[in-house]
């Protein structure tokens, strides 16, 4: 087995005062779908940001995709892409236009983005849309946008917070769909969620609380544990709720 | 550099898409520039002069003429005697009053000279300044010398000198406005438009996004001056051209010196705005910042209104941060008095640039963290 594409150990995040994450140990194998659960203020935004080189740690190390990222911050961010809970392309500017950015932010060459553009509109069931302000674009097709731009220069890891936050059923599984094709072609996918239908989806899963990984294994592995039927139950149970 | 090209093509994008902001950008400087530009005319107009004629010559005469003919002087009366002219100047009807002696031409004659006396309403000390000196040039062609006092009539002061002034001969006040202005627009404006570049991105969360590419704060801050530069530049010449039609400044220096000081002060401005948008976490409070701390600092302390030289010696010293105090002493010497050469001048301004945008782009980098 190859090195891990996540490993981290006691990565931990505070501030001021408060601890957003609590030392957190993790591994994930390259090509997994893992799923970063947890209540809402439990820390795992701020862990992402952390493992894209977004925010340093205040402790413990983590290695990203073979890269020190408490050491080496910048040289994580070629190698990941991120979607970010908040839709965060650029409203005023056409499908395109974003694509062509964030490409040139990358430092990918013209040709490259040319390609990748088409190819990326074509799997997200975007093309014919090129001239279109993004403001204009439906939800659920800004985060397919959203994730075509964060996998433009072909991150070996994607770290999608939230990505499929207020659509409909329909959208959202289109939207799995192509978490499952990037992960068959074996992009690790690191993504949070508060629908405990698509945590079912993922290989293995991790609930947060408070700053603490509280329990990780497979959805039926959690499920045996908890002794509960479903992902629902197995999260209110370990949240203590 | 790709990635600067990157940066700048998506921020040009932004600036060319908003067709509201862009017309502000475009119309709000040249506004600026025309309603103060003639707000702020000191010159002198339509003054109203009572002129005592007590010689009754034909010498005396030709004064009166010449004096209401410069088109500046409107003939508010002919006071008879010495008792009317102090109620004239109670009840406002006069500003002034020109009182020929009898006497004149009979010493205009005989010593190549004669005194007249010209009385001013002292209340309004900028106007009485004017028109004291407007009046001596006047007389000055005639060759007469003055008695001046403020106010009501009294001593007679002996000859006065005659200032000689270079470069703006005529004195028309727009000349010496007009380049201030455009200092301080500019600075205004400028700060004003990358203010929000950043902060823009803050609110909106797309600077996350951007900073989880590889891109370095350099490159970012670096891509975002360029477009502004562009303009802040357009913004510049529309200015300048304002003052050199309009109001017909003079424009004396080089061109293309004038072209260089004048990007290089933009440049320093556009700095100021992007470590404001670096420092501060929303639009609004961006702009009031880049307002607050351009306009009144430029109106006040730059030379613009009154001369560093003659400020408090600590407010000389804030005076010597502002990078209008520099500009303007650069763009009045060159439109007003043709010269082309400021090195310290220059150098203090590009100080100012590079060591606003390193700050900017230290602050930027530190910013997530």
């Amino acid at each position: 087995m190859s090195e891990p594409a996540v490993r981290t150990v006691g990565l931990t995040r505070a501030f001021g005062s408060f601890t957003a994450v609590a030392g957190i140990d993790l591994e994930v194998p390259p090509g997994e779908i893992f799923g970063f659960l947890g209540a809402n203020g439990a820390g795992k935004t701020t862990a992402i940001r952390m493992l894209t080189g977004l925010l340093a740690p205040s402790a413990g190390q983590a290695w990203v995709a073979g890269v020190p990222v408490h050491d080496k911050p910048e040289r994580v961010k070629p190698r990941v892409g991120y979607m970010s809970q908040k839709f965060s392309l650029y409203d005023d500017l056409t499908v395109a236009e974003n694509l062509d950015f964030f490409g040139g932010a990358y430092g990918l060459s013209r040709g490259r983005i040319a390609r990748r553009r088409a190819e990326l509109l074509e799997r997200v069931d975007l093309t014919g849309q090129e001239g279109r302000l993004t403001a204009d674009l439906p939800l659920g097709w800004k985060q397919r946008l959203a994730l075509a731009s964060a996998i433009l220069h072909q991150p070996s890891i994607v770290f999608l917070d939230e990505p499929t936050g207020g659509v409909d059923p329909i959208a959202r599984r289109a939207f799995w769909d192509l978490i499952y094709d990037l992960a068959a072609a074996g992009t690790t996918v690191f993504v949070t969620t508060h629908y405990m239908d698509e945590a079912e989806y993922c290989g293995r899963v991790s609930i947060m609380v408070d700053g603490r990984i509280e329990a990780l294994d497979t959805p039926a592995g959690l499920k045996r544990t908890y002794g509960t039927r479903s992902m629902q139950e197995v999260f209110l149970k370990a949240v203590g709720a | 550099m790709k990635r600067i090209v990157a940066i700048s093509r998506k921020e040009l994008l932004h600036i060319l898409r908003d067709s509201r902001s862009l017309t502000v950008a475009i119309a709000m400087p040249l506004l600026l520039v025309v309603m103060y530009g003639y707000a702020l005319d000191m010159e002198l107009k339509d003054l109203q002069l009572g002129i005592m004629d007590q010689d009754h010559s034909p010498a005396s005469r030709q004064l009166v003429r010449t004096t209401i003919s410069s088109g500046f002087i409107v003939d508010a009366g002919r006071p008879a005697a010495r008792e009317e002219i102090e109620p004239a100047f109670r009840q406002g009807r006069f500003q002034a009053v020109l009182v020929i002696p009898r006497g004149y031409e009979e010493d205009l004659a005989s010593r190549g000279g004669a005194d007249v006396q010209l009385l001013v309403d002292g209340a309004d000390a900028s106007t009485a300044a004017t028109v004291d000196n407007y009046l001596q040039a006047v007389l000055g062609l005639t060759g007469q010398r003055l008695r001046v006092q403020s106010g009501g009539p009294g001593t007679a002061p002996g000859p006065q000198p005659v200032p000689r002034i270079l470069f703006n001969p005529e004195l028309i006040s727009s000349h010496f406005i007009v380049p201030g202005l455009v200092a301080i627009v500019l600075i205004m404006i400028c700060a004003l438009l990358t203010s929000i570049a950043i902060t823009r991105e803050k609110e909106t969360g797309t600077l996350e996004q951007v900073l989880t590419t590889p891109v370095l704060a350099g490159q970012v801050i670096l891509g975002k001056v360029l477009p502004y530069l562009a303009l802040g530049s357009l913004d510049a010449a529309l200015v300048l051209l304002a003052g050199r039609f309009l109001f017909g400044v003079p424009m004396l220096g080089s061109l293309p010196a004038l072209i260089l000081y004048t990007g290089l002060y933009v440049l320093v401005a556009l700095a100021l705005g992007l470590l404001i948008s670096a420092l501060v976490g929303t639009q609004r409070v961006a702009m009031m910042l880049a307002l607050i701390m351009t306009m009144l600092p430029a109106m006040i302390l730059s030379g613009f209104i009154f001369p560093v030289s003659s400020m408090p010696l600590p407010l000389q010293g804030v005076a010597h941060l502002i990078p209008a105090t520099y500009f303007l002493r650069i763009i009045r010497g060159l439109m007003l008095a043709g010269r082309n050469w400021y090195p310290m001048e220059t150098a203090v301004l590009a100080g100012m640039a590079v060591f606003l945008l390193a700050v900017a782009i230290r602050k930027f980098r530190g910013r997530l963290d």
